[in-house]
């Protein structure tokens, strides 16, 4: 920041440059920080959404931290988080790698990627819910008897379908995100790297993967916070079940707060979901390295 | 300051509340006045036809009758709808005329002042409540006051078959709850599907169980637990009845993949009207959906239909029965004094008029209103009419459903566990054991 008032400066403006900030932080102080005081607040009363909001201190931490449903929801939350960027990040990488290459087709089959990422998550969980139903959909349609299996009845089955339908639906944003990042990379890298006899593998190993670090920490960052708040798609696709098989945090404050009228606990889980995405967030960046403005282009 | 850190902590602050400002975010349409001539009152409903159509075509005909003011609809699914009165009753945003299920729902609006209390309005105006059925007022009434108007139809759940399948398989209807766990290997054994079932939306596993516990125990055993008794879930009728459901999971009784099938999108009804499934208990609704949308399914006679059988040695009637004793509609108190007189002249007026009542018995439903026996007996439908006429007018008890005459917080547990029970993964005692701890909340 204090660069850049100082280039303010030495071009003559007279400190313009902070009020630009001015808008975005009015609606990041309207639309995070205001509701975020709200639900800290109202995590401390006892209020069923509908009457008088009654303060009542600790209860609803209190019922939210000794409920069983809680360590169960972080884990689902987690697991998801994890898996998902696990089978996202290899496959976004790879297929980003592919895209960057200059061909035309490429440049084609790009576009077809993009698709699902233009599809609301309520519609694409509602098609895969008509898809995967075990007697009117595709398995059913096609007499293939291994896809007519009962894919969101079984815990396991259902966090697998999750899983796969979240990927679906966001390896095309990483995709894209990679196939920018290695355009970035220099052409004289790959060059000097043929020169000494290197192979295409080598050369992803060795140039494109590292060349990509901070593509990746980017990239994670967006999955891992993204994760936090995956609600639509999961509610319409499994409502959290079956039982509470893929229940997630974001889910179970939804259900608590809108189906069980406990604004109290609802709010105390969304407080809990605020710092496990700053820590994460923190972590993140601390990941990257403190130097994680600097170019890893020295030298080229 | 660190401008990528900020950026980063506000998509966490972000993450935090996206249901809430979701939410506030679709609260667009509640009270307000349209242009035009006079006051417009709002009124939210259910969609999904053959119902839907009655309800608008009500409305229709209330405002093109010239009287003051229009109402103007909004409909939405069942599900869904359930979250978004609550919210949008909560966020001051509620429609002039809240349609609703009565019951533990419409006491926590009535506790938080916010539907109007009817009982004077139903003091000047006798002909509009003598015209209805007295049973339907008991699900309106919160302490001793009226605060909803019933109408629509009377919902018993019922045990409907697909005649055809059991013509092809060679067996004959259950007659009591062994009979019913007989009919499970036959069917299975043919690649038919016992009983269909809607299992994600819970409610429909619900209604299993408000029959097992009515004919097993007698409707004191749910009583107990909506007056509040202490351990009242832990009566051993419970027990037997939570054993039983389960039984017949493990035994394949309810068609492959129940967990994942939802009622709203009527494929639980579409597998029986299909020849997939033998079996189905569902609310009488379902009679006008399988008509609309099975073909000839009905109108050939492939639809049959009884009362749930008794389980042997149970002390429950086997004539009482559950479900919605009828539809109603409620006032919010938030409403403009011009909007609140729409409402009353639509109450007055609009509701249950021949035509609607009519149409009502035209998609296989019987409406509330006294003295239409006639009509009932002339419908094509009567064989199915004449009957839940005879179940709603019979029953001993005709108990409300249980996640209606709850509370929403002690509804949403008793889902969540009745869930669980189907996945098998808890057992009966673990089942009450859970709920005995919200009884009361």
């Amino acid at each position: 920041m204090s660069a850049l008032t100082g280039s303010a400066r030495r071009t003559g403006g007279r400190n313009i440059l902070p009020w630009l900030a001015v808008p975005a932080l009015l609606f990041f102080v309207g639309f995070a920080v205001v509701p975020l005081v709200g639900v800290f607040l109202l995590s401390f009363t006892t209020w069923d959404g509908i009457g008088d909001i009654d303060p009542s201190g600790l209860t609803s931490w209190r019922a939210v931290l000794t409920d069983p449903g809680l360590p169960h929801a972080l884990w689902v939350t987690f697991l998801v988080m994890a898996v998902s960027w696990a089978v996202q990040t290899p496959a976004s990488i790879l297929l980003g790698t592919f895209l960057a290459g200059r061909q035309r087709y490429r440049a084609v089959l790009s576009v077809v990627y993009f698709i699902p990422l233009l599809l609301s998550s309520a519609a694409i969980a509602v098609a895969y819910k008509a898809l995967l139903d075990p007697n009117f959909g595709l398995g059913a349609g096609l007499g293939v008897e291994w896809l007519s299996k009962d894919w969101l009845g079984r815990p396991w089955l259902a966090f697998g379908v999750v899983v796969f339908v979240v990927s679906w639906q966001f390896v095309p944003f990483h995709a894209l995100i990679y196939q920018g990042g290695v355009q970035q990379i220099p052409h004289t890298l790959y060059e000097a790297a043929q020169l000494d006899g290197a192979g295409r593998v080598r050369q992803f190993f060795s140039i494109t993967l590292p060349q990509l670090k901070y593509t990746v920490i980017t990239s994670s960052t967006l999955m891992v916070i993204g994760s936090l708040t995956f609600f639509d798609l999961i509610f319409v696709l499994t409502e959290g079940g079956p039982g509470d098989a893929t229940r997630v945090l974001a889910l179970d404050m939804y259900k608590r707060g809108f189906q069980a009228n406990l604004m109290g606990p609802a709010s105390a889980i969304a407080v809990i979901l605020v710092l496990i995405g700053l820590a994460l967030a923190l972590l993140l960046r601390r990941l990257g390295g403190r130097d994680a403005g600097e170019s890893q282009l020295e030298g080229v | 300051m660190d401008i990528p850190l900020s950026r980063r902590t506000l998509l966490s602050f972000a993450a935090s509340v996206p249901a809430s400002a979701a939410l506030a975010a679709c609260g667009s349409s509640g009270p307000g006045n349209g242009g035009g001539d006079g006051a417009t009152a709002t009124y939210w409903h259910l969609s999904g036809q053959p119902q839907e159509g009655v309800r608008t075509g009500a409305v229709e005909r209330f405002n093109e009758a010239g009287n003051k003011g229009r109402i103007d609809v909004t409909t939405f699914e069942n599900d869904a709808y359930k979250t978004k009165i609550k919210t949008a009753i909560g966020a001051g945003q509620a429609p002039t005329i809240i349609w609703g299920w009565g019951g533990g729902g419409l006491r926590s609006f009535v506790e938080a002042g916010q539907v109007d209390d009817l009982t004077p309005w139903f003091d000047e105006n006798p002909e509009v409540k003598d015209r209805l059925f007295p049973s339907s007022f008991g699900a309106a009434t919160v302490d001793g006051r009226i605060y909803a108007m019933p109408f629509e139809s009377v919902e018993p759940i019922v045990l409907f078959y697909n005649k055809r399948v059991f013509d092809d398989v060679g067996v004959e209807p259950p007659e009591s709850w062994d009979d019913m766990m007989a009919l499970v290997p036959e069917f299975n054994a043919e690649g038919i599907a016992p009983f269909a079932l809607g299992g994600q939306s819970r409610w429909t596993n619900m209604m299993w169980l408000e029959f097992l516990f009515d004919r097993i125990g007698g409707p004191e055993v749910f009583q107990a637990v909506f007056d509040g008794e202490k351990n009242a879930w832990s009566h051993p009728a419970a027990i037997e009845a939570l054993t039983l459901v389960q039984d017949l999971i493990k035994a394949d009784g309810f068609v492959k993949g129940f967990s994942s099938i939802t009622a709203d999108s009527n494929a639980d009804q579409a597998l029986l009207y299909t020849d997939k499934a033998a079996m189905m208990l569902h609310g009488s609704w379902s009679y006008g959906i399988q008509q609309a949308e099975g073909g000839d399914f009905v109108s050939s006679g492939g639809l049959g239909f009884m009362n749930f059988p008794p389980v042997e040695g149970g002390k429950g009637d086997p004539g009482n029965s559950v479900g919605n004793p009828a539809q109603y509609l409620s006032i919010s108190s938030k409403a403009s004094a011009e909007q609140k007189k729409i409402a009353k002249d639509f109450f007055a007026k609009g509701v249950l008029t021949d035509k609607e009542v009519k149409e009502w018995i035209d998609t296989g439903a019987v409406p509330i209103r006294k003295g239409s026996e006639k009509l009932l007996a002339e419908s094509e439908s009567a064989e199915f009419l004449q009957f839940v006429y005879g179940i709603a007018s019979n029953a001993k008890t005709f108990g409300q459903s249980w996640d209606q005459a709850l509370s929403p917080t002690a509804a949403e547990v008793l889902l969540d566990n009745i869930a669980r029970l189907f996945q098998l993964s808890v057992s009966p005692k673990q089942f009450t054991d859970n709920l005995n701890e919200v009884i009361g909340k």
